[in-house]
């Protein structure tokens, strides 16, 4: 047993648990934070990377839609590094009508959105790429937010807060003295304490719940994406019509993602998410409608993620679903002291959810200290991004790090190692200092290694020497896990480019596919 | 086109670019082409000044398993992006100077003897090289005393019943009216009267590579249009230089934006024209007896692009007497325009060099190019003489 009883485990490494873990080291209470996999393994790592205003839940969810554009303000602010301020269009085709639009408009603004009208034309002026058939569109304030980054910030925050981060460790069940949850039994044998645990593990939450005795009701929802190789538009482009199906494109970083579909799956599957044929085919059906040269842009992979939709109603059916923040005090809803569970939400609100976990666990340990998440920058958004400059390859870095480029030694490290993504040997060092990585795969979540038109294909057996070489291991290895992560992706949509550049990757790393 | 997305990062292109070889700060092609148009596309601050490197010599897309137009990607990004990359000041000043063939020429061309005289004093060239960054090894081109058009036009071309049109291009015209002279005899002697073009401008290439694209544009349409009305004349346009030629057949759509797919099939090398006509019989010339001459073949960048290199090689072995060697292909280094400017002077020369040595070890008396700029680097590197494969078959015809 761990002589240390912390004030706060937090249990799950996503951008819940991040954003929880930042606000609780701000506050000052001593907390760790238990992730299983590498942070944003899951849901956090395989999604839009869309900052909504709130525009597309103004119709159906009026306090969803207020809670995104007051979270999407905030974090224009605070994580300005991860948010490019790209603005969004919602367009109409001739099929869609009108009649939804002016609702539509109503609706945002009573929500607090600056929804304007454009003309067409004008649309197709700010956005060329967009179907050219439109009859109306709306501009709003959405933006991408690269989700990676946003969540290593929040980790980075926290641990130079004093908070601790256990990688690569599952939490295999909460410790219980009585009714109260005094801690976590790890995957490594630790029995760890502490005053509150918080869950904060999406859709894995559930099942850590019942082993405590605590029944939640969860509806995993699938969500299934495509990565077209490069940008098509440099606005977030979505359908002005009631939700559905493949109807938002996003410009994430240098490529566009296209999603998403929304399908209830059984738990034993969301371990291993992945696109299948039928959802990509639907995908690309849909998107063409958006952006029709979508239908001649070579889509480099596809992939899936996981809402943690709950039931309110746990005997329920299932119909009565929330898509909004579920905080729930199991001391007053099950008997259970010393358990919090914060789910539901989405990406852009999850400061918000943060802020409401941390609220109720100040409450409970008799702290009164107050929230500063919603004003105090993150790193690499603290003061003015520093400015292009040559060397050429920093200029990548400093979009994807901003300030804590300062951290990272190009004079050394200069070259450039992944070339699609301009990822060089400075970055992978910072990388693997600032976030414990084992392998490529981890890798390529805290840089952008291999997430490029390539794959991976050409530089990947450069980026594994430079790899071992700095964590003393197998160089073999490290190819041979991250191929396989790689060609899950790619086997959807193995046809054109794709395709070639399959083939080409087989020839050049047969041995490890 | 811009077709980035084909591209698999074999980096073929990049073990072929010249540049590479000789010049760490270059990126190279697939860096500077599909893998910065990524990025370029997500912002325009992501464009790098040292995409000024790029030869344009298109080895990049001849080696591209995936028929990438990675040189026309990086062209167009310069242009695009890299305006404000304009040399400003006295550099400014040469690179419009270096730019405008067709302006200068025409100042310089009545008073050549002095201007010839001037150019080469040592003074001079200090000067234009401390102060303008011209490299005081090279020298300009001598121009001519009279110009090509005007020798023309007093050329009888009326007792004929075919004809071709010919564009002559800037070199010709306000430098070496031989070249010209010479087609025309061998044009004449086979039967085809010549015409020249309505409107004839500079095609632009020192234009764009010098960033000047709106007037390489504005030129291009003016050219276009006239080699329009020679096609509907029935006249194929002839040329005799491979640089002028591949720019208004390639550059001007894929770069400039300026269709010209209904006539781009009728503008052509004068080698490729004479080879065709030749070996299909259409045409016969007569060949001194006591021709003998040991000629390499230096095959230009933009010939081997366009794939023409054969026609000027097989028109070379027609000849009777020519003893001909064809050198492997190798860049010369000196891309126009920019192996004259003083930052440059060494990375053309480093390139260069292994064209040169096969020069020396082959020791010809000619070597035969159909690219202008490449005669004058391996004139003034390696000291032997360059002729047009034109001049070498106007020499050994009998009239």
């Amino acid at each position: 047993m761990s002589a240390k009883e912390y004030d706060v485990i937090i249990v799950g490494g996503g951008v819940t648990g991040a954003a929880t873990v930042r606000d609780c080291a701000l506050r000052g209470l001593s907390t760790l934070l238990i992730e299983r996999g590498d942070i944003c393994d899951g849901a956090s790592g395989r999604n839009h990377g869309l900052l909504h205003s709130g525009a597309r839940y103004a119709v159906t969810d009026r306090e969803g839609a207020e809670e995104c554009i007051r979270e999407n303000r905030i974090l224009r602010r605070i994580a300005s590094n991860c948010v490019e301020q790209t603005e969004g269009l919602f367009i109409s085709l001739p099929e869609d009508g009108l009649d939804y639009q002016a609702n539509f408009i109503k609706k945002c603004r009573e929500a607090g959105i600056d929804a304007e009208a454009i003309d067409p034309a004008e649309a197709l002026r700010m956005e060329p790429a967009i179907n050219p058939r439109i009859i109306g569109a709306v501009k709003v304030p959405d933006a991408s937010v690269d989700p990676f980054r946003l969540v290593d910030a929040h980790i980075l925050d926290a641990q130079r807060h004093g908070a601790d981060i256990l990688k690569f460790t599952a939490v295999t069940e909460l410790v219980k003295e009585g009714d109260r949850v005094v801690g976590v039994k790890t995957s490594k044998g630790d029995v760890i304490r502490a005053r509150e645990v918080v869950l904060a593990a999406g859709i894995w939450t559930a099942g850590l719940a019942q082993a405590a005795g605590v029944k939640i009701g969860m509806m995993p929802s699938k969500g299934a994406l495509i990565i077209y190789g490069h940008r098509v538009a440099n606005m977030v482009i979505n359908r002005c019509r009631k939700p559905a199906n493949a109807d938002i494109l996003v410009p994430g970083d240098v490529v566009s993602v296209l999603g998403t579909t929304s399908d209830k799956v059984p738990v034993e599957t969301c371990d291993d998410m992945h696109a299948t044929p039928e959802e990509v085919d639907l995908l690309m059906r849909e998107g063409e409608q958006l952006v029709p040269s979508l239908a001649h842009t070579r889509i480099i992979r596809a992939y899936a993620g996981v809402r943690p939709l709950v039931v309110a109603d746990p005997a329920g059916d299932g119909r009565n679903v929330s898509r909004g923040i579920v905080l729930l005090d199991h001391e007053t809803r099950d008997g259970v002291p010393g358990l919090i569970t914060i789910t539901g939400g989405k990406l852009t609100t999850a400061r918000l959810m943060a802020e409401m976990a941390t609220d109720l666990i100040c409450k409970k340990l008799g702290s009164s200290a107050r929230c500063e998440t919603a004003v105090r920058a993150l790193p690499g958004s603290e003061g003015r991004k520093p400015r292009f400059k040559d060397p050429f390859n920093m200029r990548a870095a400093i979009g994807r790090h901003g300030t804590e480029v300062a951290q990272m030694d190009f004079e050394k490290g200069g070259e450039i190692i992944c070339e699609c993504e301009s990822v060089t040997r400075a970055e992978i060092e910072y990388a693997v200092k600032q976030f414990g990585v084992r392998n490529i795969s981890d890798l390529r979540r805290h840089t952008r290694i291999g997430m490029g038109t390539c794959q991976g294909s050409f530089c990947i057996r450069k980026v594994a020497a430079v790899l071992a070489d700095i964590l003393s291991v197998s160089a073999e290895e490290l190819v041979r896990e991250y191929m396989q992560e790689r060609w899950k992706g790619m086997t959807p949509v193995l046809w054109g480019d794709t395709l070639r550049e399959a083939e080409y990757m087989q020839k050049t790393n047969r041995d490890e596919i | 086109m811009n077709n980035l997305e084909q591209c698999l990062k074999c980096n073929l292109c990049t073990l072929v670019c010249p540049m590479m070889e000789v010049n760490p700060d270059y990126p190279g092609p697939k860096k500077a082409g599909p893998d910065g148009e990524r990025y370029r596309l997500k912002d325009p601050a992501f464009f790098d000044y040292a995409l000024k490197y790029c030869l344009n010599c298109k080895r990049c897309e001849v080696a591209c398993p995936s028929d990438v137009h990675i040189g026309d990607m990086i062209q167009a990004a310069r242009i695009k992006y890299g305006s404000q990359a304009k040399a400003k000041g006295l550099r400014g000043l040469r690179d419009w100077t270096l730019a405008s063939t067709d302006l200068v020429g025409s100042l310089a061309s009545p008073f050549a003897p002095v201007v010839n005289e001037v150019l080469q004093l040592k003074p001079v060239k200090s000067v234009m090289d401390g102060m303008l960054g011209v490299d005081k090894h090279r020298t300009f081109p001598k121009y001519s005393k009279q110009k090509f058009v005007n020798w023309f036009r007093k050329q009888d071309q009326s007792g004929f019943d075919r004809f071709v049109s010919y564009f002559h291009g800037c070199y010709v015209n306000y430098n070496y009216p031989k070249l010209g002279q010479d087609l025309v005899k061998i044009l004449n002697a086979a039967g085809y009267g010549v015409h020249l073009l309505e409107k004839e401008k500079c095609c632009g290439v020192a234009l764009m590579s010098n960033g000047f694209a709106a007037r390489a544009k504005k030129q291009g349409a003016v050219n276009l249009a006239s080699i329009r009305k020679a096609a509907e004349a029935g006249e194929p346009v002839l040329t005799t230089s491979s640089t002028c030629t591949f720019t208004m057949r390639d550059e001007y759509p894929d770069v400039l934006g300026l269709q010209n797919s209904d006539v781009r099939d009728n503008i052509m090398l004068a080698t490729k024209w004479l080879y065709e006509k030749i070996s299909s019989g259409e045409i016969k010339l007569k060949f001194r007896k006591d021709f003998r001459m040991k000629v390499v073949y230096h095959t230009a960048c933009h010939m081997q692009k366009m794939g023409w290199q054969l026609y000027s090689i097989e028109l070379l072995r027609m000849i009777p007497g020519v003893t001909l060697t064809v050198l492997d292909q190798n860049c010369c280094g000196i891309s126009g325009t920019f192996g004259f400017k003083k930052e440059n002077y060494g990375f053309s020369q480093k390139i260069g060099s292994k064209l040169f040595e096969d020069i020396r070890t082959s020791n010809p008396e000619y070597v035969a190019t159909d690219c202008e700029t490449c005669k004058w680097q391996i004139e003034m590197s390696t000291g032997i003489p360059v002729l047009n494969p034109i001049e070498v078959l106007a020499e050994a015809i009998e009239l």
